[in-house]
């Protein structure tokens, strides 16, 4: 940035991606539209770390690809006939065929404030429980669980337990790649006490388990059976926590009746789960023998069939050891969603109401009703995300509101999930983003505040709440979500309940509404944050990080939750549940003979509409691909980085062939993150199987029978560009965006007559000026390569072959950050391969500094490198966010 | 016998050369390296110098070199060597006394043999048009010719070269820089036809159009005319259009001169037809060069004349083991500042495949032509780097199954074990 900060202001704010909610200082730039993002030191989640994702929030705050104006049936329109419209059809579909005919799709990215109005709207005022949310996918297993457990949505402990532990347990954690940062405290945790034992529980062997002293990879699934044999484990006389369990808790005996008779031996565990006997008895005895021990999971627990079992077959350990709310132990959730907490909070799933009440007792549904002044609150549970969206498809809703969410994308059976968009009456998206699987569906598009316009508060997975501040003044006509939300509201006719100016407001009725009647007369609850009732406008914008409950007994916040044993249920007493296993609902077979499991990657967040803005974070993992074990591949007979065609009963889609033995034999893992706006067959969301948890109606998305076979494309090719292009004709094409150019991944089933006129009339639409072309063709194998060069700079490049073998792409990408091309350069262009001197640094390794695979494997060689750290010192590699580190230990 | 400044030896065989040209010299150099004392060496040449670099007489021509640069060995070299050189327009040989074994030169020169080797070379195609033996009609083959051009170009304005081949270009070229306007007539649409496709065709056409060249292309001359003195003024074509010219140069290519071969009742076809030890059916008459012709084929370039000279040197030298066979000729245009690279069979049929390379901005243009993943022949324009390469490649019949994607971009680009 430029040397007069004067015109900078800096601001504190928060990461808008996973749920461990990093602290960040944005340096902001109001003219030129630019931030420089760094980690904010006392920020208590982060303490001035940022993973790779965050680290490039300031090459997603471009303008372009934002949706900037509302739009009515694909025409632009004002917000007053946008918003005039939503009301109309909102009232109209409700005059006709009643509140439950309209839903509210939103959001973990939305901030507290938005969602509570959004709530307040759908469940107090129209009068429906249809409000649901994306964090259906990632956490409504945890809030089943934790509620069945504790009687509330309650995470006991907090990050600080990472350091305190003396065993941490990652449950379908890839920890490293999906709460980076966390991943580096624990760490940093171990090598400062290398006493802690780490233990990865997880069907593949992922990065994760660079810090593991054990890894469990147990048959997908098998996790209920992996902690019943724990439970009765530990229901040893001498290893239960017998003083523990007779004061605070109940229902001991019916589980731990249950975890015998299903896990019997632990032979027979370690036979179920397919785990080595030894190992298993290692992590019991280990378990048994550490009191400090944190329990963390993720969506390989939540997201499953028995996903709520899985979570309360995990706590009932700790409540068997009494090893809970204390420091350095407990279960603990890792959230995958900024503000998933925050939604839970306000009561953004359809069953639950408002500040942790739900619909199971009248007395809450009264206490909201009063507390909003409404006298058509809904009374019942509306639909979850997957029946939200089967009730669009069968025409029981007529009308839907999404919010900040890619359903096209990311939901189970995502086929569907669009022809029931498609045949909705009333489809409205608000959304910052203009073009998305989603936003195509729509015909209303509301354009939504981006996360460094909005302004309001999140909730991490540690209840820390936080506040998400504006970077620079909204884009074009965007409005906040709450706005939107409001205006719509009260054209609806109810003014007096959304009379609104600012989230502070906002902030200040959910606080209150978290301790109206929250005593032990009427019922204690959980979350409150009545001390926030009153909060002025200076202390909101002045709000520093703080974990729930914030109240007259907490005024500085509660770390740890439960430590006192008393428990938010009828009895006041924790519950063990009785767990029966049961398998993943639909299970391989013939036709189908293998596992789909599907998770997140290091650099991508979610539909990728914000981090494939960042080009640095599209180098890691370019394009959609799938992992399968050495023996699968041979039987199936693929070659690495060909192309397959993975399908279910429900979907099918195309990624390339990573053969690794990380992965378990039978199953394959594909990464969610790829939609139709960026892979024209990388949708995941299309084969996974809309099967939900009984409980939490969580989608199993980690469990899809599933086929491969090799998709054999005529030709294999790629295209570089500086310009975006319009190409649309290969059956398998894949978008990713560099620095300075785009990348196209490509392969046909049908040649072109003539790749000449092929590549002129896709890399050149509108002619240009002192055009020239390099062009390398070989009629017998099929090989075309072409570059364009304008004013003697690389415009654009074509590769094509018969088969997968093309050139490297890093020395060709590198080629477009000059403006002019050398003339050595240019006679090696078509190769692929740099003059001779010029270093080819491989595969990226290192995002956050561009240091690639070569470069580092040279070091090593040259420099005699042995450690991680004489890697970072010599080449910077994996200092910064270190989520590459596993990767460099393999290369030493 | 003349020969009377060379004391004889008895033990010495005699080896009489006719022609003092490039493959017969390339010959006697090799005879002498191979079998140092074997023969006395007698050489007679129709031209009078010692042995010059034929193939340099184009940079002559330009002014890259003078005579004096391209003379390959002077007389003094001769006499060093102990060789009997006859040169000039008297000594050309006349006859053959095969029964005899003599040969006789037009002053009555004559010299034994107990072998003979003929290196006759080639002559000129002349056009057989109207007016080919007006004054200014000359051809571009030898010394001479290159004096009168410098000549004409140093009185006139106006050239005329017949022939878009290797010759015809280099004399098109050389007479450009001496000042002159000159045409090149072709009869293809395409120059160097016999070397290049269509494509590197015309890329050399622009880049010569460049340096001021102009071409009639697709043209026949029907007739040339000339004035009352005898002397040309211009060219007529069949469609009736007329080129005015001071001097015109028949570059339509040469045959091979077989003449006094033929007299000798040595047998003939289009060249003395010789085996794969370059023996004529006379055993102890030998032949190299342009003149000759072996299993069918004639020669105009000079890669094979030196691997000819190589063979027969040591057949001559009674070694006996090496036997010729003609390899792919790589061609190379000698103007400067245009690199241009062909070998093989570079335009291929339907059982090949073709590679192409094409950069015009920066005028480069290569094809390859591939037939069961073996190099079968090579065009290079504009980057000519790795024309040496492509013809090792050709002529080991090497499998550039692993090579094919870096093929066509160079040798720089194998990796160390593909190279291997």
């Amino acid at each position: 940035m430029a040397d007069n900060t004067a015109a900078f202001k800096s601001v504190q704010t928060t990461c808008p991606y996973c749920g461990v909610g990093c602290g960040i200082n944005a340096l902001v730039d109001e003219q030129t539209h630019q931030v420089e993002i760094t980690g904010n030191p006392s920020h208590p989640a982060n303490f001035g770390r940022l993973c790779s994702k965050g680290s490039a929030l300031g090459e997603t705050v471009e303008l372009k690809g934002r949706l900037l104006q509302p739009r009515v049936y694909g025409r632009e329109a004002s917000w007053g006939e946008a918003l005039d419209l939503v009301a109309d059809s909102l009232i109209s579909t409700i005059e006709k065929y009643g509140p439950d005919a309209v839903a509210i799709y939103g959001s973990g990215q939305l901030l507290t404030e938005d969602y509570y109005v959004a709530n307040k709207l759908m469940k107090g005022f129209i009068g429906s429980g249809n409000m649901d949310t994306n964090s259906r996918l990632c956490m409504s297993s945890s809030v089943a669980g934790h509620k069945r457990a504790f009687g509330s949505d309650t995470v006991p402990g907090c990050y600080e337990d990472f350091e305190q532990a003396e065993l941490i347990i990652l449950i379908g954690s890839n920890t490293a790649w999906c709460h980076p940062v966390s991943f580096q405290r624990i760490r940093a945790a171990k090598e400062a006490n290398p006493q802690l034992k780490i233990v990865v529980i997880d069907p593949r062997r992922t990065v994760t388990c660079d810090i593991a002293d054990l890894h469990l990879p147990l048959a997908i699934g098998s996790d209920t059976i992996l902690f019943n044999g724990l439970l009765h484990y530990l229901g040893r006389k001498d290893l239960q926590n017998q003083a523990y369990i007779e004061k605070y808790t109940e229902g001991f005996s019916t589980a731990l009746e249950a975890a015998a008779i299903s896990s019997g031996t632990i032979e027979g565990v370690a036979a179920q789960c397919r785990l080595n006997v030894n190992d298993l008895q290692r992590f019991y005895h280990w378990f048994a023998r550490h009191e400090k021990v944190m329990s963390l999971y993720s969506q390989g627990v939540n997201q499953s069939s028995s996903g709520t079992d899985k979570v309360n077959a995990i706590i009932n350990c700790h409540l068997v050891t009494g090893r809970i709310g204390k420091p350095g132990m407990g279960p603990f959730s890792l959230t995958g969603q900024p503000n998933a907490m925050g939604g839970r909070e306000v009561g953004g799933l359809s069953n639950q109401l408002a500040a942790h009440m739900d619909f199971a007792r009248n007395d809450d549904i009264e206490r909201v009703g009063r507390f909003w002044g409404s006298k058509t609150i809904a009374r019942k549970p509306g639909y979850p995300a997957v029946e939200l969206f089967d009730a669009i498809h069968d025409g029981k809703v007529k009308a839907v509101w999404i919010m900040g969410t890619n359903p096209a994308v990311s939901l189970p059976n995502a086929d569907k999930v669009k022809q029931a968009l498609q045949h909705c009456d009333f489809v409205v998206v608000s959304d910052c983003i203009a073009n998305t699987d989603t936003t195509a569906l729509a015909h209303v598009l509301l354009p939504a505040q981006g996360w460094s316009e909005k302004d309001g508060t999140v909730t991490n997975s540690e209840r820390c709440i936080s506040r998400q501040r504006a970077l620079f003044s909204p884009a074009g006509g965007a409005k906040p979500d709450w706005w939107i939300i409001t205006q719509v509201a009260r054209r609806m006719g109810y003014e007096q309940a959304f009379h609104y100016k600012n989230t502070a407001e906002i902030f200040r009725e959910h606080a209150a509404l978290s301790g109206f009647e929250n005593n032990a007369e009427q019922g204690l609850r959980d979350f409150d944050i009545s001390a926030f009732a009153d909060i002025s406008q200076q202390e909101y914008d002045n709000f520093q990080p703080i974990q729930w409950p914030v109240n007259r007994t907490h005024p500085q916040g509660r770390a740890r939750i439960f430590d006192d044993g008393k428990f938010y249920t009828a009895t006041g007493k924790a519950r063990f549940i009785a767990i029966e296993p049961r398998l993943p609902v639909n299970l391989p077979d013939k036709v189908y003979p293998l596992v789909l499991n599907t998770g997140r990657l290091r650099d991508q967040w979610h539909t990728m509409t914000r981090t494939a803005i960042a080009a640095k974070l599209n180098q890691h993992k370019p394009e959609p691909f799938v992992e399968v074990h050495p023996t699968d591949a041979r039987r199936h007979e693929l070659l690495p980085n060909t192309l397959a065609t993975i399908e279910s009963r429900w979907g099918s889609m195309v990624a390339r062939v990573q053969i690794t033995d990380s992965q378990q034999q039978g199953s394959l893992f594909v990464p969610m993150h790829w939609t139709g706006q960026l892979a024209s067959r990388g949708r995941m969301g299309a084969l996974v199987n809309p099967v939900v948890d009984p409980v939490s109606k969580q989608p199993e998305c980690k469990h899809t029978p599933v086929r491969i076979e090799a998709y054999q494309p005529v030709w294999h090719g790629f295209i570089l560009s500086r310009r975006e292009l319009n190409i649309t004709e290969p059956e398998y094409l894949v978008k990713i965006k560099g620095e300075q150019f785009y990348r196209y991944e490509l392969a046909g089933e049908t040649l072109p007559e003539n790749w000449q006129d092929w590549a002129r009339k896709n890399l050149w639409n509108t002619p240009v000026e002192n055009s020239q072309w390099q062009e390398y063709q070989d009629s017998g194998i099929n090989n075309y390569r072409a570059a364009h060069i304008v004013d003697n700079r690389l415009e654009s490049l074509i590769f094509i072959g018969g088969d997968i073998n093309l050139p490297e792409r890093s020395w060709l990408t590198s080629l477009f950050a000059h403006a002019e091309l050398e003339k050595d350069d240019r006679k090696s262009l078509l190769t692929g391969l740099p003059p001779l001197g010029v270093p080819d640094i491989g595969p990226v390794v290192c995002a956050c500094f561009n240091v690639g695979e070569k470069t580092i494997q040279t070091a090593i060689r040259e420099k005699n490198l042995r450690t991680p750290q004489q890697v970072g010192q010599y080449l910077k590699a994996g200092t910064n966010c270190g989520s590459c580190v596993p990767e460099i230990k393999a290369l030493l | 016998m003349t020969v009377n400044n060379i004391k004889v030896d008895r033990m010495k065989r005699r080896l009489v050369v006719i022609g003092n040209g490039m493959a017969g010299m390339r010959t006697v150099e090799e005879v002498l390296s191979a079998a140092p004392d074997k023969y006395d060496i007698t050489v007679f040449g129709a031209e009078p110098y010692g042995n010059y670099n034929r193939i340099m007489l184009s940079s002559v021509l330009c002014g890259d070199k003078t005579i004096e640069d391209i003379v390959m060995n002077d007389r003094q070299w001769y006499a060093d060597n102990g060789i009997s050189l006859h040169a000039g327009a008297d000594k050309a040989v006349v006859r053959i006394e095969r029964r005899a074994r003599k040969v006789y030169a037009l002053d009555g020169t004559c010299a034994e043999y107990d072998r003979l080797l003929i290196a006759t070379g080639s002559k000129p195609v002349i056009a057989p048009i109207p007016g080919n033996d007006l004054e200014g009609v000359i051809s571009f083959r030898d010394i001479l010719d290159v004096n009168k051009m410098l000549a004409y170009s140093r009185q006139h304005k106006k050239a005329v070269v017949l022939g878009g081949g290797l010759l015809g270009l280099e004399a098109a070229n050389g007479l450009v820089l001496r000042g002159m306007d000159v045409t090149v007539i072709h009869n293809s649409e395409v120059l160097l036809n016999r070397q290049m496709d269509r494509k590197a065709g015309k890329m050399l056409q622009t880049a010569l159009e460049q340096r001021g060249l102009k071409f009639r292309m697709a043209a026949t001359s029907q007739c040339l005319m000339g004035d009352e003195k005898g002397h040309i003024t211009a060219v007529r074509f069949e469609d009736g259009s007329e080129l005015e010219c001071d001097l015109f140069v028949m570059a339509i290519g040469v045959r091979p001169n077989i003449s006094l071969a033929q007299e000798a009742g040595l047998y003939c076809e289009r060249g003395i037809v010789v085996n794969d030890t370059l023996q004529s059916y006379d055993p102890a008459i030998y032949a190299v060069g342009e003149c000759i012709q072996h299993r069918g084929d004639t020669f105009g370039l000079v890669a094979p004349l030196f691997e000819q000279a190589k063979v027969c040197a040591n057949h001559l030298s009674a070694h006996g083991v090496a036997e010729y066979s003609t390899l792919p000729a790589a061609t190379k245009l000698k103007v400067t500042g245009i690199n241009l690279f062909s070998v093989g069979d570079f335009l291929g049929d339907e059982s090949c495949e073709a590679v192409h390379f094409t950069d015009p901005s920066m005028g480069i243009y290569k094809k390859l032509i591939i037939r069961d993943n073996k190099l079968m022949g090579a065009v290079l324009y504009g980057d000519t780097a790795d024309g040496m390469w492509y013809q090792e490649l050709l002529e080991k019949k090497k499998n550039i199954s692993d090579i094919r994607d870096v093929l066509i971009f160079g040798q720089a680009y194998l990796t160390a074990a593909e190279a291997a």
